[in-house]
C-alpha cells in the first residue's frame, strides 16, 4: 500500500483519486464538488458520475472520459482498478485497487443503509481500507429516514397555511428527499430551487422515482401555502426564500442529529437524513472488510482512529487538503 | 413522555412566539396528570434535582468508552444531549408517560441510582432521554417564559391572562383546581395565600462579649425592637394580605390594615396596637391577637398599625438581593407614595460606637420597645436566622424578687428534675403566685433547687410539690401587664430565673400592691 500517498496519488502511474486540482488521470468516486472537479485530462468514473460532471461543468470539463460499470476491471500497467457501489448518491463508487496481491479500497463517501436513488453499498474485502469519517462519532446513530420524512409530512398536515422549505444538497440529497416523500405516498408537486432543475431532470431520466416537480416561479405568495419547496442550504438564508408564505425552515442532513447545531442554523424542523454512514455502519464496514490497515479521512478522524487502534488495527488519520468538514456533500 | 419531549424539542427550535403558543396549546388541549407535570416543569416549580452531572458521567462511562464519550462531548458541548445521543440503542420498549416516569424515578434509592436510572434511560428514545436528563439535572433553557405558558393557557381556554396571573403563585401541583376551572367545571380556584408568603429574615441574640469586639459599629445600623408581632404585608392593586411570621394569613383579624393600604409591595414590619403611631403595650395587642375577626368596637378601642422595617418587593421587583440600605430607599419611596394612617417607618438610630448604642437600648423611659435590632447595612434579605447579619440586643430585663412556692418536674431531658418553678409575693400575710419560670438557671443551680425541693416538700398535689417557703429567686421578665385570668391580677412576659438570692430573707419581699405600683399596673 506504499504505492499511494496521503493525497491519494499513485506516483508510479500518475493517477489521482478525487483530486482537487486538474490532473493527468483522475478517478472520480462521485459527482459532489469536493470530489469531482473541472479540468482533468482523463476522467475515469461510472457513467452516471460522468453524466453528472457534464451537467454541472459542461461537456468539455475533461478532455477524455472513461466510463466503467460497477465490477468492471480497468488496468493501468500492473494496477487493476474496479469500481463498486458506494450507496452515497447516484453513480457513487468505491475504488478497489489491486497490486501485487494487495487489495486497497477507497470508500469515497458511502452509506450502508437502503436508498432507492442509487445502487446500494457493496462490501469489498481488502487489506487496506481508506474510509471516510464524516459522522465518525458514536453520537451519530442515524434514525430510519422514513420516520424523518414522516415528520415533514405531519408538519405539512398540521400547518396548512405555512410553506415548508427544505434545505438539501442539490445533488443526491434533494432527490433522495423527493424519493422518500414519494415512498410515503406524497403525490403533490414538489417545488424546487432553479439550481436543482437539471439534476432532478437527470434523476428522472435515470428512472429514479422523484415524482412531479416544478421550478419555483414568481407566483402569488399564497400559492405556496401547504407546499414543499426544496432548495440548497445556501438559499435558506437568501432573499430568495422571502417569497414564501410563513415558511417553516427544514433541513435534511445528518448534522441535524445535534439539536444545538440545528438551533444555531435557525432550523425549525430538522430531518436527520444522511447520505453518509453513521458510527455503527462505519465500524461494521471496518470489521467486515477484514482490512488490517485502516486509514481515516474526511471528518471526525480521531474517534475512529482511536477505535481501530483499540481493535489492534493499524490506523491513522489521512489528511486531505482543501476540505472543510461541514462542506462535505 | 414522547409528546412532552417532542414539545420541548419543537419549542427549542422555534423562534416564533406565535408558533410557541400554538405548540403549547396543542399540548395542553387535554389536561391530565402528565400535563400537570409538564406545567410544573415549564414554570420551574418542580424542584427535582435528582442527579448530578458527575453522577451522569459515571453512568455513561459504564455504557460507553470514556474516550469516545469525551470526543463526542467535545463536539456537542452539551452533556444532556451528548448522553442522550450516545446512549446505546436498545430494542424499542413500551411507551412511558411523563407522570409515571417521574414517579418511578422518585422511588429510586440513592445507592441504586446508577443501575435504576440506567434502566430507565434504556427504555427511552433519544429525544426522551434528552428531556429526562434535562428535567433531572434542572434547567431546561428552552426559551419559554412563565408568562408565555399563562398566555397560551388563557387563550386556549378563553380566560384572561390577568385572572391566571392572579392565582398563579398560589397554585400547586397537580393543579387540579386550575384544570377544572379552565375546563369550566368549577369556579376560579380559591387560593391558599399562605403560599404567597416569603419566609422572613430573623435576628440572632447578640453576644455582648464576643460580638462587640468583632463587629465594626460603622457597618451596622440600629432600630428599636418593638414589642408587637412580626408581620408581612402584601399589597397589590388586586389584593392586600397580612401574614404572621409563620406564614399564617391573619388578614381577617385586621381589616383596617387590609382596607386602607395602597400600593404594590411586600413589607416586613411589626404590628402594634396604638394611636397616631404611638404604641400601647403588648397586653393591648393581645386583645386583638386572640380574635379571628375584629368588631368595629374592638378596632376603635385597640387600633392597630404597622411599623415597617423592611421591603421585599416593590412594584413586582424582587429586592431581596439588594442590601438593607438600598432596600430602605425603596421602603421610604413606598411610604411617600402611599401615605397611610396604618403604616409608618421604623426610625433608624444613629450611633458611633456600641457604648453609645447601649444607652438607646436601655432607654427605660420608653417602655414600649424591648431593645434594639442591629443590622448589617450590607445585608441581603435572607430567610431564616442566618448568622452574622442581624442581631437583637434586648433591654436589660425587669427584675423582681419572689419566693419559691411550688415545683414540678420538667419534660424530656429534664424529666428527672424539678425544673418548673412557681413563685409568689406577699398579699397581706399570705403568698400569692405571680408567675412560673422554666429557665434561666445554671445546671448547678438546678441541682441545688432539685435537692431542696425533694428534701423540703410540705405538700403534694398530683405532680406538683409545695415546698417550705425559704428560697428567694430573682426573676427577670420582659414585660408585665394586668390580667384577670390570674389570681394576682398580673401576668408576666417571659419570666426566667436570674439567680438565687441566698442572702435575702423572705420577709423583705415586696407586696403585690407595691409591685403593681412599681410597674404601673392598676
Ligand atoms: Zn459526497
Amino acid at each position: 500500500m506504499d504505492f499511494i500517498n496521503h493525497k491519494l496519488f499513485i506516483k508510479d502511474i500518475n493517477v489521482h483519486i478525487d483530486p482537487i486540482l486538474p490532473k493527468k488521470i483522475a478517478i472520480i468516486t462521485h459527482g459532489h464538488a469536493d470530489h469531482a472537479r473541472f479540468g482533468h485530462d482523463h476522467v475515469i468514473a461510472t457513467r452516471q458520475t460522468i453524466d453528472i460532471m457534464k451537467i454541472r461543468y459542461g461537456n468539455k470539463c475533461a478532455k477524455k472520459f472513461t466510463s466503467l460499470r460497477y465490477g468492471q476491471k480497468y488496468s493501468i500497467k500492473n494496477y487493476d482498478f474496479t469500481l463498486y457501489p458506494a450507496g452515497h448518491i447516484l453513480g457513487s463508487a468505491q475504488v478497489l485497487i489491486e497490486k501485487d496481491n494487495h487489495r486497497l479500497v477507497i470508500t469515497g463517501d458511502y452509506k450502508v443503509g437502503k436508498d432507492e436513488t442509487c445502487k446500494n453499498f457493496k462490501l469489498v474485502k481488502c487489506d487496506t481500507l481508506i474510509t471516510e469519517a464524516t459522522f465518525g462519532l458514536p453520537i451519530f446513530q442515524h434514525p430510519d429516514p422514513k420516520d424523518e420524512i414522516k415528520k415533514l409530512i405531519h408538519s405539512i398536515k398540521i400547518n396548512k397555511n405555512n410553506s415548508h422549505i427544505v434545505g438539501a444538497y442539490a445533488l443526491g440529497k434533494a432527490q433522495r428527499v423527493m424519493n422518500l416523500l414519494r415512498q410515503q405516498k406524497y403525490n403533490e408537486t414538489i417545488y424546487i430551487h432553479g439550481s436543482l432543475e437539471k439534476l432532478c431532470q437527470y434523476y428522472s431520466k435515470e428512472k429514479i422515482n422523484i415524482g412531479k416537480f416544478e421550478k419555483v416561479s414568481s407566483k402569488d405568495k399564497s400559492f405556496y401555502e401547504g407546499k414543499i419547496i426544496i432548495a440548497p442550504p445556501s438559499a435558506l438564508k437568501d432573499r430568495w426564500s422571502r417569497r414564501f408564505p410563513n415558511p417553516i425552515i427544514c433541513m435534511a442532513s445528518g448534522w441535524m442529529t445535534v439539536k444545538q447545531r440545528a438551533k444555531q442554523q435557525g432550523i425549525e424542523l430538522p430531518l436527520i437524513i444522511s447520505d453518509h454512514s453513521d458510527w455503527n455502519e462505519l465500524l461494521d464496514t471496518i470489521n467486515k472488510s477484514n482490512a488490517k490497515n485502516i486509514l481515516v479521512t474526511h471528518g471526525q478522524e480521531d474517534a475512529l482512529v482511536y477505535y481501530c487502534k483499540k481493535q489492534n488495527l493499524l490506523s491513522k488519520p489521512l489528511s486531505i487538503q482543501g476540505r472543510n468538514d461541514e462542506e462535505i456533500e | 413522555m414522547k409528546e412532552f419531549s417532542s414539545l420541548l424539542h419543537n419549542l427549542i427550535l422555534t423562534p416564533s412566539r406565535n408558533t410557541k403558543i400554538k405548540l403549547l396549546q396543542d399540548y395542553f388541549k387535554t389536561l391530565d396528570i402528565n400535563r400537570a407535570y409538564a406545567l410544573a416543569i415549564l414554570s420551574d416549580q418542580l424542584s427535582f434535582k435528582f442527579i448530578k452531572a458527575s453522577k451522569l458521567r459515571e453512568l455513561v462511562y459504564e455504557q460507553v468508552d470514556q474516550h469516545l464519550f469525551d470526543f463526542s462531548y467535545d463536539y456537542v458541548g452539551d452533556l444532556a444531549e451528548t448522553i442522550s445521543l450516545i446512549w446505546p440503542k436498545k430494542a424499542a420498549s413500551k411507551a412511558q408517560n411523563l407522570s409515571s416516569l417521574i414517579d418511578n424515578i422518585k422511588k429510586i434509592k440513592k445507592s441504586e441510582i446508577n443501575k435504576e436510572f440506567g434502566k430507565i434511560l434504556n427504555q427511552l428514545s433519544h429525544n426522551e432521554r434528552w428531556t429526562l436528563i434535562k428535567i433531572c439535572t434542572g434547567g431546561l433553557r428552552i426559551g419559554v417564559s412563565e408568562r408565555l405558558v399563562k398566555t397560551s393557557l388563557a387563550d386556549l381556554y378563553k380566560k384572561s391572562v390577568n385572572e391566571i396571573e392572579e392565582i398563579w403563585h398560589g397554585l400547586e401541583f397537580p393543579y387540579e383546581n386550575l384544570f377544572r376551572w379552565l375546563r369550566n367545571e368549577t369556579k376560579k380556584p380559591k387560593i391558599d395565600f399562605k403560599k404567597l408568603f416569603h419566609p422572613m429574615m430573623l435576628a440572632n441574640p447578640i453576644d455582648e462579649e464576643k460580638d462587640f469586639n468583632r463587629l465594626k459599629a460603622s457597618e451596622f445600623q440600629a432600630e428599636y425592637k418593638w414589642d408587637g408581632i412580626r408581620v408581612q404585608l402584601m399589597v397589590s392593586s388586586k389584593k392586600v394580605a397580612l401574614y404572621s411570621r409563620t406564614g399564617d394569613n391573619i388578614s381577617s383579624a385586621f381589616p383596617e390594615i387590609i382596607e386602607t393600604t395602597k400600593g404594590d409591595a411586600v413589607i416586613d414590619g411589626e404590628l402594634l396596637v396604638g394611636k397616631k403611631f404611638k404604641p400601647y403595650g403588648f397586653n393591648d395587642l393581645q386583645q386583638r391577637l386572640n380574635r379571628k375577626k375584629a368588631s368595629k368596637e374592638l378596632q376603635k378601642k385597640f387600633p392597630v398599625f404597622i411599623r415597617a422595617y423592611d421591603i421585599l418587593f416593590y412594584k413586582g421587583k424582587d429586592l431581596r438581593k439588594l442590601f438593607l440600605f438600598e432596600r430602605r430607599k425603596f421602603l421610604e419611596k413606598f411610604q411617600k407614595e402611599n401615605k397611610s394612617n396604618q403604616i409608618d417607618l421604623s426610625s433608624i438610630i444613629t450611633f458611633s460606637n456600641w457604648r453609645e448604642l447601649s444607652k438607646y437600648k436601655n432607654n427605660f423611659n420608653d417602655d414600649l420597645n424591648e431593645g434594639v435590632m442591629i443590622k448589617l447595612k450590607n445585608s441581603e434579605y435572607l430567610p431564616g436566622r442566618k448568622k452574622g447579619y442581624w442581631y437583637k440586643w434586648k433591654k436589660n430585663p425587669k427584675l423582681v424578687d419572689a419566693i419559691l412556692m411550688y415545683a414540678q418536674r420538667g419534660h424530656g431531658k429534664r424529666s428527672s428534675y424539678y425544673s418548673d418553678f412557681t413563685f409568689g409575693i406577699w398579699k397581706g400575710n399570705d403568698l400569692v403566685p405571680i408567675g412560673k419560670a422554666y429557665s434561666g438557671y445554671t445546671d448547678k443551680e438546678l441541682l441545688v433547687l432539685d435537692k431542696f425541693i425533694r428534701n423540703n416538700t410540705t405538700n403534694k398535689f398530683g405532680p406538683v410539690r409545695e415546698v417550705k417557703k425559704e428560697i428567694v429567686l430573682e426573676i427577670a421578665f420582659d414585660d408585665i401587664f394586668s390580667s384577670n385570668r390570674h389570681k394576682s391580677g398580673v401576668a408576666m412576659r417571659f419570666p426566667r430565673i436570674h439567680r438565687i438570692r441566698w442572702d435575702k430573707p423572705i420577709n423583705e419581699i415586696i407586696s403585690l400592691e407595691e409591685f403593681k405600683k412599681e410597674f404601673k399596673i392598676s
